[in-house]
């Protein structure tokens, strides 16, 4: 199961750093999402994976995962939420500005 | 147990949050980020007398003892940076009264003024990881706010850029994270330290210790990773530009200098190689690229580059003398540099651009202005009696000690061209016939511009002269940071 | 063109209420069961941004005249002051205090002090969403 996940986590990451090198400017902001869906899932893996393990509900559990990567994902879920918006109102604006989507074009080597 | 520690996180955070709602009186607005930012420097001096007489404060939030819950850790070396962020909070908040148009007032400034110093504080005061994390993020959220205000195609664009390039720092900060929390199984960084020495795999321990490095310094501008930086530095107003050449970049250090004293201390011929080279470098290249530049802010955006080589070059040596050094440099540095500048906003708000090649002959018209600027200038190259000497004479001086003699001459050279390329500015800027003619420059007063500089310059005046006390406290804030154990005491074991 | 979304515009009037009262029901739920401020708050602005998009814009600013941004504020102050409220009694910033209380009708009912603490989130997070879901839909040059 860990193997599979760290897999899964790997191919997530590979697409999200394919997509951040594309010029693009909104494949980037794609490319920020996904690479934080793969962290995410690394974290859970790492913490170690439990079978048959429920969320901690009650104070006398038996068997349950550790609940405090859950917590930690879903601290980073609402930042990288906040993050995204801005970005996504950023991607858009720097748009709008410069008319044109292409990274290649937004190098901005002319004014230096 | 000291309430006294979340103040200086509190009190911004409250603040922001009742700046929203007083967006439309902006005089209001201004008298009371006023008001508060003093009220943060009292607090933070008392903050810094309060923990060098009494020892390290810790508060466990929600009353959740460590390492199970969040503590806030006030050590030395922390209040000393929660002092200097309310010190420069303050000079470029006065200078922003000056110099930011009304308009921008209404787009929430001071609320993410407010808030960027929440990060900044809550990031030195924290003693657990992910809460390094978060801080961090509300840090980087307010100045990706600040940075991209006024909003100029030029600042869209570059902010773009330096947006992503931190996003994806966060991006590996969690990976660090992921892999100390499953090694360790704890978050708690005093706890990390202890897990991490009795530890017997020590490869997982360096791995974690390269990617925080590398997230560190991509915040803190090392070596390969500094490419963002004078870009999006040039984009935003004087204030703005001044708070964050004087502090962001000094977080992300502060967070490497804490992680590699306290929890990657135990390879340090392999962790504190790679930093002394990543010195070594990152104040090469960003010295050469100062010198290439013929633009005020510029210049003085590769010089943060550049000096935060010699802060992470007293890391690298790890001797008591150099991290006492590189303690002094951090100091002195975020006050030169802010007011520097501050100094870049004040002449460009006289001669309207940041060009050298378009400005001369500030000196005639503008003395006052011009000897401020010059004895901040050499203070940055390192001339005594000024801050600067001493500070960097004490990280040369271990260094010869340790016999790391490219360091040392990497460093003098360095030194030398910071020389040069600021006297290449005082030379442009205020040598020369005057470029302006009287009627340009009269309807703007000098002293309220002045007003806020003027303090910084005084007390890098006076780091340099009292450099006797200061250096002894510097000595004393990297014992303690040296000796882990006493941190991991101060929060473990109450 | 005004066209008239008659199927839309009914399914939204039944939905946006169901989905309004299950985002309620998250945010109490979230103390002890999965749920919350977060959530709820991501729930209650997705049921207004379907208001927003199948109602045009101008109808639903007059029948909601909200500001997001003095939200936000209102959010933070209110999660601040909650989290503040601990340090009268000496205790640590956001110490959680809870007790049962009888009340006519509910029964014995749990209440604690992390309730204002996660009303606070969730109007900060409907204030976010909307506020950058409107900052890009109002921009229409």
């Amino acid at each position: 199961m860990e193997i599979l996940m760290i897999l899964t986590g790997g191919i997530i990451i590979t697409v999200a750093v394919y997509l951040l090198m594309t010029r693009s400017i909104l494949r980037v902001v794609f490319g920020i999402i996904m690479l934080s869906h793969g962290v995410h899932l690394l974290i859970l893996t790492l913490a170690g994976l439990e079978e048959g393990a429920p969320p901690l509900l009650t104070e006398n559990a038996d068997a349950y995962t550790d609940p405090l990567p859950q917590a930690l994902i879903l601290t980073a879920i609402v930042i990288s939420f906040g993050v995204t918006a801005f970005l996504l109102v950023l991607a858009y604006q720097t748009n709008k500005a410069h008319d044109s989507d292409d990274l290649e074009e937004l190098r901005g080597n002319a004014d230096e | 147990m000291s309430n006294l520690l979340l103040l200086p996180v509190l009190v911004p955070f409250l603040a922001g949050a009742v700046l929203i709602l007083l967006r439309n009186h902006p005089l209001i607005q201004r008298v009371s980020s006023a008001v508060i930012m003093t009220v943060m420097l009292l607090i933070s001096i008392q903050l810094l007398y309060t923990i060098t007489t009494g020892g390290i404060l810790t508060v466990e939030l929600g009353n959740w003892s460590p390492p199970f819950g969040i503590v806030l850790v006030g050590d030395m070396f922390a209040s000393m940076m929660v002092l200097l962020t309310s010190i420069v909070g303050l000079a470029c908040l006065f200078f922003s009264f000056q110099t930011m148009a009304r308009i921008r007032e209404k787009f929430f400034f001071y609320p993410f003024y407010f808030f960027l110093l929440t990060g900044v504080n809550g990031s030195f005061l924290t003693g657990d990881l992910f809460n390094l994390f978060v801080f961090f993020e509300v840090m980087l959220i307010s100045s990706f706010i600040l940075i991209v205000f006024g909003g100029t195609p030029y600042q869209l664009r570059e902010s773009y850029k330096y947006v992503v390039i931190n996003v994806f720092a966060s991006g590996l900060f969690l990976v660090a994270i992921a892999f100390i929390y499953g090694a360790t199984g704890t978050l708690n960084m005093a706890h990390i330290a202890v897990q991490v020495a009795e530890m017997e795999q020590q490869g997982v321990i360096n791995v974690a210790a390269i990617l925080l490095l590398i997230v560190f310094g991509m915040k803190g501008a090392l070596f390969p990773l500094y490419f963002w930086l004078p870009k999006s530095y040039y984009g935003p107003p004087a204030a703005i530009a001044a708070l964050f050449g004087g502090l962001l970049t000094k977080v992300g250090i502060y967070a490497i200098i804490r992680t590699f004293t306290l929890i990657f201390v135990h390879d340090t011929a392999f962790t504190h190689n790679i930093i002394l080279a990543l010195a070594g470098l990152t104040m090469f290249f960003g010295v050469l690229g100062a010198v290439s530049q013929f633009d005020f802010k510029r210049i003085l955006s590769y010089h943060i580059i550049s000096q935060v080589g010699y802060m992470v070059m007293g890391l690298g040596l790890f001797t008591p003398l150099a991290l006492a050094g590189a303690i002094y440099y951090i100091a002195h540095h975020i006050i030169v540099k802010s007011a520097l500048f501050l100094f870049a906003g004040a002449t460009q708000k006289i001669t309207g651009t940041t060009d050298l090649k378009k400005m001369s002959g500030l000196l005639k018209t503008h003395p006052a202005l011009a000897w401020l600027f010059f004895i901040s200038a050499i203070s940055l190259a390192g001339i005594p009696p000024l801050s600067g000497f001493f500070s960097k004479f004490a990280l040369i001086l271990s260094g010869v000690e340790e016999g790391r003699y490219i360091i040392v001459a990497v460093s003098l050279l360095v030194g030398l061209l910071t020389l040069f390329s600021m006297m290449k500015i005082f030379i442009y800027v205020f040598w020369g016939g005057p470029s302006l003619k009287r009627s340009d420059y009269a309807h703007i007063k000098l002293l309220p511009l002045l007003a806020p500089i003027i303090p910084l310059v005084a007390l890098t005046i006076t780091l340099g002269l009292f450099a006797e006390p200061i250096f002894v406290f510097s000595e004393g804030v990297a014992a303690e940071i040296l000796d882990p154990s006493i941190y991991i005491d101060a929060v473990l074991e109450e | 063109m005004k066209t008239n979304f008659v199927m839309l515009h009914t399914v939204t009037r039944i939905v946006s209420f169901i989905i309004l009262s299950f985002s309620v029901y998250l945010f109490f739920a979230g103390h002890n069961a999965p749920g919350g401020g977060f959530i709820g708050g991501l729930m209650m602005a997705g049921a207004l941004v379907l208001l927003y998009v199948s109602f045009d814009m101008d109808r639903i600013k007059k029948v909601l005249p909200i500001d997001y941004t003095q939200m936000i504020g209102l959010g933070l102050i209110i999660a601040i002051l909650t989290g503040l409220n601990s340090l009268v009694f000496g205790d640590p910033f956001l110490t959680q205090y809870f007790d049962y209380f009888q009340w006519p009708f509910m029964g014995e009912v749990e209440l604690t002090t992390a309730l204002p603490f996660d009303l606070g989130i969730f109007l900060v997070v409907v204030g976010v969403a909307l506020l950058s879901i409107l900052t890009i839909a109002e921009d229409v040059s």
